[in-house]
């Protein structure tokens, strides 16, 4: 596993005594867990329970309360994660390929063509963001993951809107990239049809 | 191509494309100006004295108008964490959507001032110097603007707001802007309007940026 894989150096993430807080309210303590390259972790917990939050600690957007996240292998933590939230961050009057050229671009990009192909909207790429349905959205956000080859990816709610052929997109997605060394963490309710190396439970 | 590049390419075609509006501010300005004479009655003196100066009372609502959706638009779809992935800093890729809004709105609005302040009787031997000075004044404007807009980002309705917020820094370019086109041309008013302008456009992202960050927390 991994052998040919683009993220040899396995990057890896590590999680300690982290505690988040919103609105004044302490979503939860004393957080420990650790994932390395070519594992994929679920984040599981109720509604409210601050799988969200967890991530946009991760990836750097939101202050945690107390405790750190320890990058491992990776020289600048901004530069080599992919956030997927829930909202796509779509423009509606831009194109699907417009979308993802600007993402090659910003985010440092691959092969748009190829992206588009994998998530399956290549025989669309010309049409506007606003004709889209919620799951073509959905996979457009995805193809965002694929433009710009970044070893890790924070996923929240992945596969929100996406039909059969669109999950099981989404799990070859994750298992490809965690073959090739990548690592994957994803908040979800419904099992994506991966089997998680690992469980990661956020409650109060 | 590079993030600044493509930052640059989606902003400019976005302010230009379907829905965009990047005539929308033109416009304004084009008829708040025309509706100075139509105000001011067809006194040729009045018009002379008020006339040029009041060009830069509607450049600067014009900019104004523009602001709000700035910023509120990405935070609201999600872009704005894209912006926080990217390898280029922050402060530049809001300079470079500040340089994008200028090329969209601020150029063709500093251009249309031309035609502008000579139907407001304008001598023709001022027009160059205030078609430059709008120009600059346009970027501290925009410099400006880009703060109050990040400030206001997560604000429904923020455009009062973010008038507050900006109006007092429009004050130093419109000073200096309306004494250009007053009459001073391009003498040291224009050259403190120039650094106004300069100076607006290269700290306001660097502010802008620091409150984005806020907003995404």
């Amino acid at each position: 596993m991994g052998a040919g894989g683009p993220f040899q150096d396995k990057p890896g993430i590590s999680v300690h005594d982290l505690a988040i807080a919103r609105g004044g309210r302490v979503l939860f303590e004393n957080l420990n867990f650790a994932v390395q390259g070519g594992g994929y972790a679920e984040i599981r917990g109720a509604n409210g329970s601050g799988k969200t939050s967890l991530l946009r600690a991760i990836a750097g957007f939101l202050t945690p309360r107390a405790g750190e996240v320890v990058f491992a292998n990776v020289e600048e933590p901004g530069e080599a994660l992919h956030y997927l939230g829930h909202l796509n961050g779509l423009k509606s009057a831009a194109s699907v390929s417009a979308h993802v050229r600007y993402w090659g671009g910003l985010l440092g990009g691959g092969d748009e063509r190829e992206a588009l192909a994998r998530v399956g909207l290549r025989r669309i790429a010309d049409l506007p963001a606003r004709a889209l349905s919620q799951g073509q959205s959905r996979r457009l956000a995805l193809a965002r993951l694929l433009v710009a080859p970044r070893p890790i990816w924070l996923l929240d709610e992945p596969a929100a809107a996406l039909d059969a052929n669109g999950r099981a997109m989404l799990a070859e997605l994750i298992s490809t990239h965690c073959a090739g060394g990548g690592l994957v963490l994803a908040a979800v309710h419904e099992p994506l049809g991966v089997e998680p190396d690992q469980v990661v439970t956020v409650a109060a | 191509m590079s993030p600044l590049a493509a930052t640059f390419r989606r902003d400019f075609a976005l302010m230009w494309g379907a829905g965009g509006g990047a005539m929308a501010p033109l416009g304004f300005f084009l008829g708040a100006a025309t509706l100075v004479p139509l105000a001011m009655g067809p006194e040729h003196a009045l018009l002379v004295a008020a006339g040029p100066p009041l060009v830069w009372l509607a450049a600067a609502l014009a900019v104004l108008a523009t602001l709000e959706r700035l910023f509120q638009a990405d935070l609201e779809d999600g872009s704005l964490d894209q912006l926080l992935l990217s390898p280029a800093p922050l402060e530049m890729i809001v300079l470079t959507k500040g340089a994008a809004l200028w090329c969209a709105i601020g150029l063709p609005i500093a251009l249309a001032g031309a035609p502008v302040a000579i139907a407001l009787q304008a001598p023709l031997e001022l027009v160059p110097a205030i078609v430059v000075s709008l120009g600059l004044g346009i970027a501290g404007f925009i410099g400006a603007g880009l703060v109050g807009a990040a400030v206001t980002a997560g604000v429904k309705r923020g455009g009062v707001l973010i008038s507050l917020i900006v109006l007092p820094f429009f004050a130093p370019p419109i000073i200096f802007g309306s004494a250009v086109a007053g009459g001073a041309g391009f003498g040291p008013a224009f050259l403190i309007l120039a650094g106004c302008g300069m100076a607006y456009a290269a700290l306001g992202p660097i502010a802008a940026a620091a409150a984005l960050r806020l907003q995404a927390e």
